[in-house]
């Protein structure tokens, strides 16, 4: 694909194939970034078929009034473990695994700045997450409410104090997504110190590429939001056996400073989510538009802006609880001031596109569904950070629907067109054009089907958790609609992820740089060798490879 | 391609700083966050109770522990200054001093929290101010023992001749960890026995 006269060694490092058990053993101990990103993003996507499956479970459940496919109590243990898995499991993972993969190569470095708490790091949070699915077998809740925690994602107190939740389901909750939280603690210490103290020469700070900017800033924002999170479960964890009264309302304690704790993390935790997504995009759009990112230096400002503003919005959560007028404003206005540096960037990326010559191979078209698709979530989010508004719909679908919107039309989007973008570089082969399209497509209209259409029912009253409705509240064909729109997803899902199998195997061997792109790791070999770069890379510009490549009309020039 | 053709320039390494040094202010970052919460619980929680002990009954400010933990920096400073420039023996006393001084500030708190235990009947289940004095207090203990503990492997690392001067660097890393732990103390006394009292 890419034409370049330029040798660029293809790494014919030939290395004996141990035994299985060598192997296995090589990928357990290692502490190659590499490695520890391929397993980060490979447990990420097991998990998330999981979760889909307890989103269809659920789907199936309120496709019509008055079902009983699933027990009220099981309703609320498949909610709570949907959230919570896709948060913390799919998401944080495969994000990191990204992470961990891209940004040595793409700093010209050897490894992560500490490659020893990296592994450490992932095998806490991979453990953790099977801990927390261990509560199925192991937990023991109220009888008849099962095993598994039962209480949303956000676990709110008093509900989860010892008195209104027996037994050990919450706690498999909360001393799973603390270890997991504090693996995620030790990757972003990993990522900082990384991007600020490993790079390459010539590499200054305005050539990095965004990609490393936006997991810098992303790491920066974990660090301040999974801490309120881990503080406050270890509160809970004290109220629950220490008999402590942080949250016990029975001994003058507050549930609202659960809620408080929980969204002071959990806002920047979405932003967390939703910024390696921008990372993505930054990358991807440039390539496949045949043009430089517009407005480098705005689109640094912008994510570090909305990372510090996402700090200050945490009770657009809170709306109905019964804050002041004048925090209601607050957080109102907030919400509302985040959207402007957001809008920066979707401007920039609209500008990147702009007189390009746009190529529609597979990761443009999730990137291009990402656009859209993200720019109508911000759109909803602006209008539920209107109060009067959201005291409406606080807690219906509409706001199910409007991060949902984020989640997977832009997060879980721009996920995919990654992996399409970079599965080349980490196996050496292409992913099948071909059912890429049918993935493509079927996720769109899945998930437009689904999305789009939740809004109504949130309109129209249909309140969140609860596990069935009756006949007379017109919710029954829209919902209907949404359950087929989800199993179109899960479908398209399938295909994707035969794609990876079948292509591993089969697919037409990549090269180094198999999308003409303009970053350091597409200079290596597909995939690299385990140390990366066979002497350290020395850049002058944004774009090494199309200095490289364009000798007589480099970026160095105007650098 | 190792050496990709520089168009400009002599391309130096730019200065980059220690991956130790972002690495622990990175961790104290989030610790930061963390000691927040707990202060933020404590500070809401002042003036809730309607039973039990309050601060001002049974709280004694305790001076003299924590003049022994905030000197304590001071010495490790010293201590810093001697690897620095190589002066090893120099290095083992005053790092031994800032371990006994952060040995008796934690035996000061075990005193403190005997005395509240057994003759004011204050636990972390009494009351309000119980839960947040204890979590708070307890969870700055817990980081002077981690603190301790690091500062032990390197005292053994010191006496069996391990640590040479080129080790310097990491001594800073923990030099820095244990400066933010006499921080966060400064920051739990004001609002433990000042502000709450």
């Amino acid at each position: 694909m890419a034409e370049t006269t330029i040798p660029i060694p293809s790494g014919a490092v030939t290395s004996e194939r141990g035994t299985y058990l060598e192997t296995i053993h090589s990928w357990i101990v290692t502490v190659d970034h590499k490695k520890l990103g391929i397993m980060y993003i490979v447990y990420a996507l097991l998990f998330l078929v999981v979760a889909g499956v307890e989103a269809l479970l659920m789907r199936i459940q309120l496709s019509a009034p008055n079902l009983h496919f699933l027990s009220p109590q099981t309703f609320n243990r498949m909610f709570t473990m949907h959230g919570t898995t896709m948060v913390f499991l799919v998401g944080m993972m495969i994000l990191f695994g990204f992470g961990n993969y891209l940004i040595p190569l793409m700093i010209g470095a050897r490894d992560m700045a500490f490659p020893r708490l990296n592994a450490f790091s992932f095998w806490l949070s991979a453990f953790a997450g099977l801990l927390l699915y261990f509560s199925f077998i192991g937990g023991s809740g109220l009888p008849g409410t099962g095993t598994a925690p039962d209480v949303g994602w956000f676990a709110y107190a008093p509900l989860t104090e010892r008195a209104f939740s027996p037994g050990h389901t919450i706690d498999y909750w909360t001393v799973a997504i603390l270890a997991n939280g504090i693996g995620s603690i030790g990757t972003s210490i990993n990522i900082i110190a990384t991007v600020f103290c490993m790079r390459c020469k010539g590499m200054t700070l305005m050539r990095l590429p965004l990609l490393a900017w936006i997991y810098a800033t992303m790491s920066f924002l974990t660090l301040l939001a999974i801490s309120p999170l881990t503080a406050a479960q270890a509160m809970l964890m004290m109220d629950r056996y220490l008999g402590a009264h942080f949250f016990d309302t029975q001994a003058g304690g507050s549930a609202i400073l659960w809620a408080h704790f929980f969204w002071i993390f959990g806002h920047p935790e979405v932003y967390v989510l939703v910024l390696p997504a921008f990372g993505f995009a930054n990358e991807i759009i440039p390539v496949f538009s045949r043009k430089a990112i517009f407005g480098y230096p705005a689109m640094v400002s912008a994510s570090v802006g909305i990372a510090f503003i996402s700090l200050s919005v945490w009770a657009h959560h809170m709306f109905t609880i019964g804050m002041t007028s004048y925090g209601n404003a607050f957080f109102t206005l907030s919400t509302m001031l985040v959207s402007v540096p957001t809008g920066i960037k979707i401007f920039n990326w609209l500008a990147t596109l702009w007189g390009g010559r746009i190529r529609f191979q597979t990761p443009m078209l999730f990137a291009i569904g990402f656009l859209f698709q993200f720019l109508i979530a911000g759109l909803t989010g602006i209008m539920l950070s209107v109060s009067a508004w959201d005291w409406q719909l606080h807690n219906t679908y509409f706001v199910v629907a409007h991060f949902h919107y984020v989640l997977v039309g832009a997060i879980i989007f721009m996920i995919f067109s990654a992996l399409y973008y970079w599965y080349p570089k980490m196996t050496g082969r292409m992913l099948d054009e071909r059912m890429g399209k049918w993935h493509f497509w079927l996720m769109v209209i899945g998930f437009h089907m689904t999305f789009d259409l939740m809004h109504i029912p949130g309109l129209l009253g249909m309140p969140r958790w609860i596990y069935t409705y009756g006949a007379d509240r017109g919710w029954g064909t829209l919902n209907m609609l949404v359950s087929i729109g989800g199993f179109v997803q899960g479908i398209a899902i399938l295909i994707f992820v035969f794609n990876m199998v079948w292509s591993y195997f089969k697919g037409p061997h990549a090269g180094p740089d198999p999308w003409d792109a303009w970053t350091l790791e597409w200079s290596t070999a597909s995939p690299p060798p385990s140390y990366n770069f066979s002497a350290e890379p020395v850049v002058a510009s944004r774009r090494p490879l199309w200095d490289l490549k364009h000798p007589e009309d480099p970026d160095s020039a105007f650098d | 391609m190792g050496s990709a053709a520089i168009q400009h320039g002599q391309a130096t390494q730019e200065w980059q700083p220690s991956k130790g040094t972002i690495g622990m202010t990175c961790l104290i970052l989030a610790e930061s966050a963390i000691f927040t919460i707990f202060v933020v619980a404590y500070l809401f929680y002042i003036g809730r109770d309607t039973s039990g002990p309050t601060p001002k009954q049974v709280l004694e400010i305790p001076w003299f522990y924590s003049v022994c933990l905030l000197s304590s920096s001071l010495f490790i400073v010293l201590a810093e200054h001697a690897i620095e420039h190589g002066k090893m023996v120099a290095f083992r006393i005053w790092w031994l001093v800032t371990m006994t001084l952060g040995a008796i500030f934690l035996y000061g708190t075990a005193a403190e929290w005997r005395k509240l235990i057994v003759e004011d009947h204050l636990t972390i289940s009494t009351n309000l101010f119980g839960t947040t004095y204890y979590a708070l207090v307890g969870l700055h203990a817990s980081h002077v023992i981690a603190g301790l503990l690091m500062m032990t492997v390197t005292a053994v690392f010191s006496l069996t001749g391990a640590l040479k001067p080129a080790h310097a660097r990491r001594v800073k890393t923990l030099a820095l960890y244990w400066h933010f732990v006499d921080a966060v103390w400064i920051v739990v006394f004001t609002v433990v026995y000042w502000i709450g009292r």
